[in-house]
């Protein structure tokens, strides 16, 4: 019976509690009897029984799916000879690997020994019983949440607070999955980070001015050992979102004050879309541009004029990373311009001041919270954007404030150090979770500072 | 003025003070305007100078070189014997008989150098051609017949003008008795340019004359299938629960700040939480649309949380008191009521978290949707890449096709995504009531 089939036949039961749970209602009503007319509609003893038929079915089988791999490796390991138990954890992976392989036929039953292609044959067997008991299990307590429901409908029974208060139950549920969501995100980078500053000391990371993570793949390989300094890192992520940030703050800020203050109705309609578009392009499509457009012209530019430009230039990338955040800068900036009172601009206006000094010394100060706030967010933006400084920036950490040299990112090191095949516990995958912790941490304290300064400032005028 | 100039001197300086430094003022003015409109018009250029050069680049991808040739497929240069079967058919010596064919048509060819090179200006991809044909319908063995099979990639490039031929021969890869011979075919008219229909209609490959982007299409859609199946109720419930029945209070307001913040994490970390939880710890299968769903999923959510919160907001209070006063119970209230007149504006911001999890890329590194995946996915769990990545990857290829394919697939996400975000804004303009 396969997993499709299953959530068909639960469905089944489902409309089919629903139906009952809603004819038994209508009966009562029909009934003319005012002492038997039911407390809700009839709808809603149907939805009851389908809730009290559907769910717990579905819940068995969400939890059986989750944990039968687990148990049933479990089973299989435990009836393996003593020899297994005394191979270290990693082999043991690959034995079991081996059986689950032979089981699903993808490796051939002759290539094995006996003792694996005994335990697959075990292993098959016990996946086709416990697909059958899942199937079973699931269905009997569906059959069996439906006598429950039905036996629930009744006048009194107040069945549209309990549909109600499910519902309540479920929308509650879900708004709390962004604070789940929040802790799976801490969750998984610090137990990572924690295990890899477990191997390399948190000072040598924090402090250290060299990075090189390749690590031997083998114990008895010779060569690199591997350090991570992630100083290098983090100036070159500086650097990178320094470079767009003196492209996109006067470039989102004169637009969104050409926009807001001297632009006509049918300007604005027509260029703040146009705008938006910028940032609606997906990154890796300005990486490309970035790494094959931009970038060579850049290096013919500097040849021209005598000067040595690196074909993956943190200049490219951040130029166009800039471009990219015009957008942001702009319309954040354009909501707070245009929330200023008019009353202050009128003041400014009736004292002889011009529009731009009007601008100048009235609107902008008046707005600056809110742009500073915006422009935090930018600038985490900037920090955080990956594809285009993993297509355009360069992989080796040089420490350098040269924008002319290659540099790299916080974003570059996690992309290659997690698409890379290395064990999963090695440091070099591991470092990969500690940078996003910083990245984590780095964004998380700028979002809240610029969230903070937004918030108030708009306050401050309503 | 007759009774200014009559006023004490001061107040006539103080005049003459601001007179005089009128030009400078409205030339500082006239300056600001246009730092303003420079900014402008300086990001609406790039934009263009972006989608124009991707255009530029990609369009020729539309189009593939193919050359016509006499086939005989005789089953001696096949290796088949009488009756094969399926197996048999898909194993024989396609190469051979298009190599026959090529020497066919250039008989002076004779060297072994020579020989080779000319082969070359057959695509890897000509013999899967043939086997298809064959092997729909066997009949075909020890028939000669003309088929028109896809070029090679150089000899795509030569056609379309992209090989500089004024470089000296050593420096190309394509040479001079190859050009000698597209020219011939040229004069017989015997080599065409068609739509590429293989790259809409194949996966991925190594060969750029044979790489589509149907795989990575169909990964894309599944993966936003999950993503909008996740997102969208969820999301949903959240936005009328903070919106409608939240009381204030400390844990609504940590729900909060939560999803603002949520909004602007780098989506990188989106991925390494897919990568910690789905796959470490859930042990889901790596570079599987479910997976990349899931996160997508995590991700777009606050997007749309927000939006359709604002929807929420816009309904007036009094349709609230009306049907609360004719006695609806305050969830009937919502979902009577309330949901159906903000459904337009909960539906363009979810069409709007779609366009952006559909141009997402880095999460799904994260989780593995990088292999180099030939197949096309037909299930959740069967590995399969998306077209942002499928770009990514394809951008790093060195091959002159690959570059034209990468600008191609750009046009198509774009095409999506400009097609959402138009049904968005029309959905907005149609629907939208001002109360």
């Amino acid at each position: 019976m396969n997993t499709s089939l299953l959530i068909l036949l639960i469905c089944v039961i489902t409309a089919l509690a629903y139906v009952m749970g809603r004819t038994r209602a209508q009966r009562y009503r029909n009934s003319g009897n005012p002492a038997d007319h039911p407390h809700s509609l009839p709808r809603y003893y149907g939805y009851m029984v389908a809730l009290w038929a559907g769910l717990p079915a579905l819940l068995v089988f969400c939890l059986w799916t989750m944990f039968q791999q687990k148990v049933l490796t479990g089973i299989v390991a435990a009836s393996l000879p003593a020899e297994f138990h005394a191979l270290p954890s990693g082999q043991q992976d690959l034995v079991i690997n081996d059986i689950k392989n032979i089981a699903i036929g993808n490796m051939s039953q002759s290539a094995a020994d006996s003792i694996r292609a005994d335990a697959a044959a075990r292993y098959k067997s016990l996946i086709e019983l416990a697909v059958w008991l899942k199937a079973g299990l699931a269905l009997l307590v569906g059959m069996v949440g439906l006598l429950w429901g039905l036996r629930s409908v009744f006048p009194a029974k107040r069945a549209r607070v309990f549909v109600e208060r499910a519902i309540m139950f479920f929308l509650i549920a879900c708004s709390s999955l962004a604070i789940l969501t929040t802790l799976g995100i801490v969750l998984s980078v610090l137990f990572e980070s924690m295990r890899f500053f477990g191997k390399v000391p948190f000072t040598e990371f924090a402090f250290g001015l060299h990075w090189s993570p390749q690590t031997p793949i083998r114990a008895d390989q010779v060569g690199s050992s591997g350090s991570f300094g992630a100083v290098p890192i983090f100036a070159g992520t500086l650097l990178i979102s320094a470079i767009a940030m003196t492209v996109a703050i006067p470039f989102g800020l004169m637009s969104a004050i050409y926009l807001a203050e001297y632009a006509s109705k049918s300007v604005r309609a027509w260029v703040k879309p146009l705008l938006e578009i910028l940032a609606g392009i997906p990154t890796v499509v300005y990486g490309f541009f970035a790494a094959l457009t931009i970038a060579p012209l850049l290096r013919g530019v500097g040849e021209s004029i005598g000067l040595s430009v690196a074909s993956e230039s943190a200049l490219a990338a951040g130029l166009v990373m800039g471009i990219m955040i015009i957008p942001f800068v702009s319309s954040l900036s354009d909501d707070v311009i245009t929330a200023v009172p008019q009353a202050m601009r009128d003041g400014s206006l009736g004292l002889g001041a011009t529009k731009s000094e009007t601008i100048k010394k009235v609107v902008i100060p008046a707005a600056l919270p809110g742009i500073v706030g915006g422009v935090l967010l930018a600038v985490s933006r900037a920090i955080g954007e990956t594809m285009i400084v993993v297509m355009a920036a360069g992989l080796a950490a040089n420490l350098t404030i040269n924008p002319l040299e290659a540099v790299t990112t916080v974003t570059v090191q996690i992309v290659t150090l997690l698409t890379g095949d290395q064990a999963f516990d090695s440091p070099k995958t591991l470092a990969a979770f500690a940078l996003g912790l910083m990245l984590f941490i780095t964004t998380l304290i700028l979002n809240i500072i610029a969230l903070r300064t937004v918030r108030k400032y708009r306050e401050a005028y309503e | 003025m007759n009774q200014e100039s009559q006023q004490p001197s001061s107040r006539g300086s103080a005049t003459e003070l601001v007179r005089a430094g009128l030009k400078r003022r409205y030339a500082r003015e006239k300056r600001f305007r246009l730092y303003g409109l420079t900014a402008i018009f300086g990001s609406l250029a790039f934009l263009a100078v972006l989608i124009i050069s991707i255009t530029v680049r990609g369009l020729p991808a539309f189009q593939q070189t193919f050359i016509q040739l006499d086939v005989t497929l005789d089953a001696g240069t096949l290796g088949l014997t009488d009756n094969p079967d399926n197996a048999a058919l898909l194993k024989a010596n396609y190469n051979g008989v298009i190599k026959k064919a090529l020497l066919a048509s250039f008989p002076d060819v004779k060297k072994r150098n020579d020989k080779k090179a000319l082969y070359k200006l057959m695509s890897k991809g000509a013999q899967y051609d043939l086997q298809r044909k064959l092997i729909a319908d066997p009949e075909l063995i020890g028939q000669s017949k003309t088929y028109w099979l896809p070029a090679g990639d150089d000899a795509n490039g030569y056609m379309k003008g992209i090989v500089d031929t004024t470089l000296p021969e050593k420096k190309r890869r394509f040479k001079d008795n190859q050009i000698a011979w597209v020219e011939t075919l040229k004069s017989e008219k015997r080599i065409a340019q068609r739509f590429n229909k293989t790259f809409f209609e194949r996966g991925d490959s190594r060969e750029p004359e044979m790489a589509g982007i149907r795989g990575a299409l169909f990964g894309s859609i599944l993966t936003l299938f999950v993503t909008l199946m996740l997102s969208f109720p969820v999301a949903v419930a959240a936005a009328i629960y903070l919106e409608e029945f939240a009381p204030k209070n400390k844990w609504t307001d940590l729900i909060e700040v939560n999803i603002n913040n949520l909004a602007a994490v780098p989506s990188i970390v989106f991925g390494l939480l897919g990568l910690a939880v789905f796959i470490n710890f859930f042990h889901l299968p790596r570079s599987a649309p479910l997976v990349g769903g899931l996160v997508l999923s995590l991700m777009t959510l606050p997007t749309i949380i927000i939006s359709s919160r604002a929807a929420l907001k816009s309904v007036p209070p009094s349709i609230r008191d009306a049907a609360l006063g004719l006695g609806a119970s305050r969830l009937q209230v919502v979902f009577h009521h309330v949901l159906p007149l903000a459904l337009p504006g909960i539906l363009t911001g979810t069409i709007i978290g779609m366009a952006q999890a559909l141009g997402e890329t880095a999460p799904l590194l994260m989780i593995g949707m990088v292999a180099f995946i030939v197949d096309v996915p037909t299930s959740l769990t069967d590995p399969a890449t998306v077209l942002p990545v499928q770009i990514f990857q394809w951008a790093d290829l060195p091959e002159k096709g690959f570059v034209e394919r990468t600008s191609a697939a750009i046009m198509v996400l774009l095409a999506f995504l400009i097609a959402m975000n138009a049904f968005a804004v029309m959905l907005r303009r149609k629907f939208e009531r001002k109360w």
